[in-house]
């Protein structure tokens, strides 16, 4: 089982994003995707900083591939999604669109935006071309292992959701504007206030949610530290950690040790908590009974 | 004419629909293959059977939504539920799953395919990619494209385009939503049900009634004063130094006013959600809005007075069908 590092979901001051990718280089990880999943108008001010950045990860030994958009509908949007096919990089599809642009023959990968749910839709995307697939976060543990099985027979790679806040939602509307009474095509990028989301908490308190432009993430960071060997047995091959703001290389190294056998799922735990936005931890998805619960290596309760 | 499609939840809903003059009805089976698997609602094979002869014998249609995401290790289900579709002969069956798509073209091929809003497919090259692949001959729109998008998608593509007018509102592209599963463990995707009541409760605190979804809290309410159901995404709640509905207000969709300009951006059905509603209600949107559609093909003026009464008491949008909702 090795590493893959997702796209960063959020929004970055290019310097920001420099540092990220130069300080990921050294890291224990596989692969690394790159490029803007979440809105188009943020890219004209950080997509200088991606050849670099795909120049640094190669160099350091790492696979690289390009994500489409979540959710494409521009005419815009639609041409920089055709234009992924000619960096020379495999595509992460994250919205069928994406698919529409790969030529026959070519080898894609499939991001965890795409609704695999089952052993025919798997089927269908390995016979178009696709060599990697990370699952939806959505899935429970039972699935997950169909799905690998499948993956395993078909000589693929099928990879979960391993650390990150889960992408629960993707709108057409864009909360973080909303939310500073603005409309979305005046939005004057205010999302770039908040570098891991701006949190949204019930009105009695609990921490719920975050919104990161058109897109709603989880308040809790999910991770599958108990859940290593279980998703390895399942016969999973990598784990995606998603991007956050602060401590990433530690995040990085911590999860490396884990696969290793250094680290058992207790102190990885430990080591994450501090690390991780609102320093909360989820695995309910894969391990039940709701996405928000954690399980602490043992029985599932709501994340506090 | 523009295709006025229906909702219906029980075998007594579409009689009514149909004889209100619905052009189409939609239903589905009682399991987790439709995206309404609510209790006590929905048709077994058999119902489905006589429900068509009923509908064929007066003229109107029957689509069958089979329209979650099959579960790994499960496809049987899914695969029977397209098996007894085309045994009842229904007129065309919605779609959202890639690999039941596939299964579908493959061996009910003469199963006419409509593309359900959950695949989320909310522009001509993903469309295309679908008509193409699958056979494809109708596309229901995701709601989060303005009227012109919708008119510039339907210059680019050969299938039929459906646009919801009425009716529950999603704010997030629908099939790619998991906030429900996030509270609850239950998914539109893998369990056809969004906020679901089992996992509901109301507690009376302090003068206020809370309603909470799998644990977390909703909205608050006086006890005075009607409770909106907590559906995750019409909830009340709190960033930063503000509270309120920061996903969206408890409205519902009426786009009835903009008939005219969705028949001239060449849309080819209009959809009514609710299949969770009453017979009544059916009889008497369906009503309303065959009045509208056949004032728009004559060139009158819409009825509109006609629906007024339908929203009252809830706040209605046009939803992302204008350009501002964004």
């Amino acid at each position: 089982m090795d590493l893959t590092v997702g796209p960063n979901f959020f929004f970055w001051p290019a310097e920001t994003v420099r540092a990220f990718y130069r300080e990921l280089a050294p890291a224990p990880v596989a692969r690394v995707v790159l490029g803007e999943l979440v809105c188009s108008k943020r890219l004209p001010f950080w997509q200088g900083e991606i050849p670099g950045a795909v120049e640094t990860l190669l160099a350091a030994g790492k696979e690289v591939a390009m994500t489409s958009l979540a959710l494409i509908t521009l005419k815009r949007e639609r041409k920089l999604t055709a234009d992924l096919q000619d960096l020379g990089l495999p595509v992460e599809v994250n919205d069928l669109t994406a698919l529409a642009h790969v030529p026959e023959g070519r080898p894609f990968w499939v991001g965890p935006l795409v609704n695999v749910y089952n052993e025919g839709t798997l089927r269908w995307l390995i016979r178009r071309g696709a060599r990697r697939i990370c699952l939806p976060p959505e899935l429970t543990l039972a699935s997950i292992a169909v799905l690998a099985r499948v993956g395993r027979e078909e000589g693929i790679a099928v990879e979960v959701w391993g650390h990150g806040r889960l992408p629960l939602a993707i709108s057409g509307r864009c909360y973080h504007a909303r939310l500073h009474d603005r409309a979305k095509d005046s939005c004057q990028f205010v999302c770039e206030q908040d570098p891991d989301g701006r949190d949204v908490e019930t009105l009695d308190g609990q921490p719920f949610l975050s919104v990161n432009g058109v897109q709603t993430l989880s308040q809790s960071t999910a991770s599958m530290a108990y859940r290593v060997e279980a998703l390895r047995d399942a016969g999973v091959v990598a784990l995606r950690l998603s991007p956050q703001s602060s401590g990433f290389a530690e995040v990085c190294s911590a999860y490396a040790d884990r696969l290793d056998g250094r680290l058992e799922g207790p102190d990885l735990d430990r080591l994450l908590r501090p690390l991780v936005p609102g320093h909360r931890l989820s695995d309910g998805f894969p391990v039940g009974p709701a996405g928000a619960t954690w399980s602490g290596g043992g029985q599932a309760k709501i994340s506090t | 004419m523009m295709e006025l499609v229906c909702p219906a939840g029980t075998p007594a809903a579409l009689r009514a629909a149909v004889e209100a003059g619905a052009h189409s009805v939609y239903c589905g089976f009682a399991d987790e293959t439709n995206a309404r698997n609510f209790p006590g609602l929905n048709f077994s094979p058999d119902e489905l059977a006589e429900a068509v002869g009923f509908a064929h014998a007066r003229g109107a249609k029957v689509l069958v939504a089979i329209n979650t995401f099959p579960r790994a290790g499960a496809e049987p289900l899914w695969h029977r539920a397209l098996a007894n579709a085309e045994a009842a002969r229904a007129d065309a069956v919605i779609l959202a799953d890639i690999g039941l798509l596939a299964h579908a073209a493959e061996h009910h091929p003469d199963l006419r395919r409509h593309l359900s809003v959950q695949a989320a497919a909310a522009n001509p090259d993903a469309i295309n990619l679908y008509a193409s692949a699958f056979g494809v001959r109708r596309v229901v729109l995701p709601r989060i494209l303005t009227v012109e998008e919708i008119a510039a998608i339907n210059r680019e593509i050969d299938v039929e385009t459906e646009v919801f007018v009425f009716g529950g509102l999603c704010v997030m592209a629908e099939g790619r939503c998991s906030l429900s599963s996030y509270a609850t463990g239950q998914s539109p995707n893998m369990n056809g049900v969004c906020s679901p009541a089992s996992h509901v409760a109301y507690t009376e605190e302090g003068g206020d009634l809370a309603a909470r979804l799998g644990g977390f809290t909703i909205h608050r309410t006086p006890k005075s004063a009607p409770a909106p159901y907590p559906t995750l995404c019409k909830g009340c709640f709190t960033s930063g130094d503000q509270t309120g509905h920061i996903f969206e207000d408890p409205v519902s969709l009426d786009a009835t006013h903009l008939i005219p300009r969705l028949a001239k951006a060449g849309v080819s059905a209009l959809k009514i959600e609710g299949r969770q509603r009453s017979r009544a209600y059916v009889s008497q949107v369906v009503r309303a809005f065959r009045a509208a559609v056949e004032a728009e093909d004559a060139g009158l003026p819409l009825p509109e007075s006609a629906l007024s009464r339908l929203t009252e008491g809830q706040a209605a949008t046009a939803g992302a069908y204008a350009k501002t909702w964004r």
